[in-house]
């Protein structure tokens, strides 16, 4: 009885989503990256439902531009449905999966990596692997040198999700201001005991955050080797006692005295600003000049990072399996990794994140634009951005976020 | 025909409350067939609970609650009881009736920007008074007691419980009971709040109990200046509700249960303190204490409604400056440059927002405009209002908290396929456009001279020629300033539009909102500023139409 109640449910439930938001696309078949012609003339009209963090106004702005672009050369339409956090996007597909409605989801494209992408890859949430790698623009991403782009967070990622930029872990001080600076997580700790209430990260889930979390562990840890593989119950509590020590000492010597955190990466450059606080980062090495650029910060701001390292990765775009306009999502994919869209985004002016192209592979115009973009003051050159530490595995993320929220959720 | 306008009105004040609030109890209590709840169960109340800070979540609506009505109406008692029928009555008057329609997001952020540790008031006097180079380490907003969040919503429901109680006031004719009071030789304000006020709070109640359900379950404000770790519950629901995984649905829903509790509550509570307030009240007339010498209370009064008119005025004008700010270092009390840098990136993106912003506030106040005519008409033509029981009918929806059965209605709307279209969000606004739209026109309506339409009559004039040829025009004022009120309340709809527009139809509240995690300060004050100025042009035509309209009929543009 039970059952026969639960299956009508659900078909009730997708009949009526169905009629609610299928449009004719949403029940075409799915679109072949390889033949591109094909791909184009069936993205023309369709909406992109685009799930991506919308904290950042700069990276807003940018995905405004994408859309007038698109929209202008294709006749795609995109939305940019601004996320909090991309954990919801994953679980609203889930949800959809569960209710049974496969196709006609409400999300087309997801900016991702990590754990969130492995949460959907293990759970065959993702539209077909390899249409990533037969994009037209494939060819010129740089995949020689950026082991990265083709392991997330020491995923493969199969093509199942096309890179959209770089990321590492810099921080940024007021050259004014600060003159003492720590070279490591446990630097940090003798500093902020020098310079109490002027240091914090965003309180986890925030990605900005986890990522910190993630850093320190990467120095606390007895052996780091453990973060390449998924978490170990059995050791977990051991495994990060070392943080969580940590973190006991830091939090009453942070801004607020740990009772409060700030909410993200652009609310610390806020108080970076504001001279609240001393030492922000970001997961962008062009950020500080970006937030210059845009009279965010003043342009005493310099960056720099620990010569043990610090965590990189590259971030990237996927396509859920049900969703609604899978061609236009391709046709949008293929745009951000276009010489022209790369480049602006590598602008300061609009955003700073760097590029996943290579650029020697680029015709003698489009590496001149890349070659004339200014990284700006408080860029640094590549060669002083320090070794890059692998991410570790995506369960540590979950784990870490989960064992922080007990500890350290609710304030006392 | 006329007479189905209360049946309509009614069926939209109520429908969506009693659809809402069902689809809220079933999941509580585990039933909810289209995700896997088959059985009722207590289970969604234990998980609710095993949650960690929730009892203090439940304390910081609770309080924030009384503690805002209280301010706010003692003020306003105070104010009207120390200086009405004084110039600078009338004077302040006029200052604070048009606070009402900034929106509650729009001067949350004002204030935010006001009284932070980096805030404006620090910079205005640092470093030269204070000798500070780098703001106090005090965390403000977002206190954990939910001071700020009281503050930004006492300065909000000051102006609204003002202009209740103001309407209130000519129909107590209080001038007669003073003259005696003060005869008696009470104090002007105890003679007033002896006398009239007990007979203005009776009319005003409704109103009272609105501002406590609002102020224990606001969403928008709560966000912006209200505590976090733990947050109050009205907004840590709205995290549960949002979050796709629909198996914390049950446990959210029972949240929504909790959070009327929450406000029957703080109502019961205050119930009490009414009793209270009389009995004190009583005993000092007994005493026979006459409080002649009232300067310091009146000072007070005064003070206290000029502060909180001037908090919003000048945080409004922050935000407006923060909008055309080059870089502005702390504790500069004025921007380094000025630079329109701001608005001309915002412009693009502000576009999409602000057209649903407009479609969605003008259709809902037409369609509330007209609701209420009719019904308004239909009183006319039968003599007879619709008495007490229709004006708690009216604010049902005002007083039943919003948290607590939107989130059914979006489900509700989900499974009719009504959720992220205009045709929903025009209907769950107008579930709140309506109740002020009829409040405002029906005393105006009311109070229309019945012997305009007696004379149309006996000279031959249909029931419809009278009000389209009669009450229509001369009405016009009023009518058009009810719309003002009614857009103005659609604009600063946080909950409803998230909830319904589920991220699909973003308005500029709900950007603007979104802003207050870690946005950039100017665009912020852009979004803020545009927010507030929406209001203020719907108030603008209000004035103007009748003006160009009625330019030579002196008697219908100036009068009332």
């Amino acid at each position: 009885m039970n059952r026969t109640v639960r299956q009508f449910a659900i078909a009730a439930t997708t009949a009526l989503s169905l009629a609610a938001f299928s449009t004719s696309s949403a029940l075409a078949e799915n679109p072949d990256p390889a033949n591109w012609d094909g791909v184009k003339e069936q993205a023309r009209g369709q909406t992109v439902y685009w799930n991506a963090w919308g904290g950042s106004t700069r990276i807003n702005d940018y995905i405004k531009w994408v859309g007038d672009t698109v929209s202008s050369r294709y006749g795609v339409k995109l939305e940019h449905v601004k996320l909090d956090d991309t954990a919801k996007a994953v679980a609203t597909v889930v949800a959809e999966k569960t209710a049974g409605k496969d196709e006609g989801g409400r999300i087309d494209l997801i900016w991702i990596n990590g754990e969130n992408f492995a949460a959907m890859k293990r759970q065959n949430l993702l539209f077909a692997p390899g249409w990533a790698d037969k994009l037209p623009n494939w060819a010129l991403v740089d995949v020689e040198n950026k082991p990265t782009i083709t392991t997330d967070f020491t995923i493969a990622t199969d093509g199942l999700e096309s890179p959209w930029g770089g990321a590492k872990l810099v921080f940024f001080h007021d050259s004014n201001r600060t003159k003492e600076l720590p070279d490591s997580i446990a630097g940090l700790l003798e500093w902020a005991k020098k310079y109490p209430g002027r240091f914090s990260y965003p309180a986890p889930p925030d990605f900005i955050g986890s990522t910190f979390l993630k850093q320190a562990l990467s120095e606390l840890i007895d052996d780091p080797k453990k973060l390449l593989q998924p978490v170990d119950e059995s050791r977990f509590e051991a495994d990060v006692a070392p943080l969580l020590a940590y973190l006991d000492d830091l939090h009453p010597l942070m801004w607020r005295k740990g009772q409060a955190f700030p909410k993200n990466y652009p609310d610390m450059r806020r108080k970076l600003a504001d001279n609240e606080l001393d030492i922000v980062f970001a997961f962008n090495p062009g950020e500080a000049s970006s937030a210059i650029a845009n009279q965010e910060l003043p342009d005493s701001v310099r960056s720099f990072t620990f010569s043990g390292g610090t965590l990189g990765n590259t971030h990237f775009v996927a396509i859920p399996y049900n969703a609604s306009a899978k061609a236009g999502a391709l046709i949008v994919a293929n745009f951000l990794l276009s010489p022209e869209a790369q480049a602006r985004k590598q602008d300061p002016n609009f955003w700073g994140d760097p590029t996943v192209l290579n650029v020697t592979k680029l015709s003698a115009d489009d590496r001149k634009t890349f070659e004339a973009i200014d990284l700006g003051i408080a860029t640094l050159p590549p060669e002083k951005l320090g070794p890059m530490l692998p991410e570790p595995h995506p369960t540590w993320m979950a784990s870490l976020e989960k064992v922080w929220l007990r500890r350290f959720g609710v304030a006392n | 025909m006329l007479r189905f306008g209360p049946v309509l009105a009614i069926a939209l004040l109520t429908g969506p409350i009693f659809c809402g609030l069902i689809a809220v109890v079933l999941p509580a209590f585990g039933y909810l067939p289209a995700i896997g709840g088959h059985e009722f169960s207590l289970q969604p109340f234990a998980d609710l609970f095993a949650r960690p800070g929730l009892l203090r979540s439940c304390l910081i609506s609770l309080g924030s609650g009384l503690i805002t009505t209280a301010i706010s109406l003692s003020v306003v008692a105070l104010f009207i009881a120390g200086w009405s029928g004084t110039r600078t009555f009338t004077r302040l008057q006029h200052v604070i009736s048009p606070l009402l329609s900034v929106p509650h997001a729009a001067a949350a952020f004002g204030l935010a920007f006001l009284i932070a540790p980096s805030g404006w008031l620090v910079r205005l006097v640092s470093p030269e008074l204070t000798g500070i180079t780098r703001p106090p380490d005090v965390l403000i907003p977002n206190d954990p007691y939910g001071l700020s969040l009281t503050l930004g919503l006492v300065v909000k429901e000051i102006p609204f419980l003002m202009l209740v109680a103001l309407a209130a006031l000519p129909q107590v004719q209080p001038r007669r009971s003073t003259y005696v009071a003060s005869s008696l030789g009470y104090g002007k304000t105890a003679g007033f709040l002896f006398a009239v006020w007990p007979r203005i709070y009776r009319q005003i109640r409704l109103a009272v109990y609105a501002v406590i359900s609002y102020a224990s379950s606001v969403v928008d404000v709560a966000i912006i200046l209200g505590p976090e770790r733990p947050s109050s519950l009205a907004v840590r629901l709205v995290g549960w509700m949002d979050d796709p995984d629909l198996a914390l649905r049950f446990e959210a829903s029972a949240g929504a249960l909790l959070q009327l509790g929450v406000t029957l509550a703080t109502l019961v509570i205050w119930f009490g303190l009414e009793r209270l307030a009389g009995w004190i009240m009583r005993t000092q007339v007994i005493a026979g204490r006459r409080f002649s010498k009232d300067a310091p209370v009146r000072a007070l009064g005064l003070g206290l409604s000029s502060l909180a008119a001037f908090s919003v005025f000048a945080g409004l004008f922050i935000l407006a400056l923060w909008s055309v700010a080059g870089f502005w270092a702390f504790p500069d009390a004025l921007p380094q440059a000025l630079a329109l840098k701001s608005w001309q990136r915002s412009l693009p993106s502000i576009g999409g927002p602000f057209q649903t912003t407009i479609v969605i506030g003008v259709v809902a106040t037409l369609l509330a405009v007209a609701i209420t005519l009719i019904c308004l008409e239909r009183e006319s033509r039968i003599g007879r209002d619709g008495g007490s029981r229709a004006l708690l009918l009216v604010y049902i929806p005002l007083i039943v908290p919003q948290a607590s059965f939107l989130f059914g209605l979006q489900f509700f709307f989900l499974t009719i396929g009504l959720d992220a279209s205009y045709v929903g969000l025009v209907l769950v606004h107008l579930i709140f456009v309506l109740p002020y739209v009829f409040l405002s026109l029906s005393d105006p309506w009311r109070a229309f001279d019945p012997r305009y339409a007696n004379l149309a009559r006996s000279l031959g004039s249909s029931e419809n020629r009278i009000f389209w040829r009669i009450r229509l025009p001369i009405l016009l004022r009023a009518i058009l300033a009810a719309a003002a009120v009614g857009f103005a309340v659609s604009i600063g709809q946080y909950l409803p539009t998230i909830l319904i527009g589920a991220g699909r139809l973003p308005t500029i509240t709900t950007e603007a909102v979104a802003l207050a995690s870690g946005g950039d300060r100017r665009v912020i004050g852009v979004y803020a500023f545009v927010q507030m100025v929406l209001p203020f042009l719907g108030f603008l035509i209000a004035v103007i139409v009748p003006a160009i309209l009625f330019r030579n009929r002196r008697n219908l543009w100036a009068s009332s």
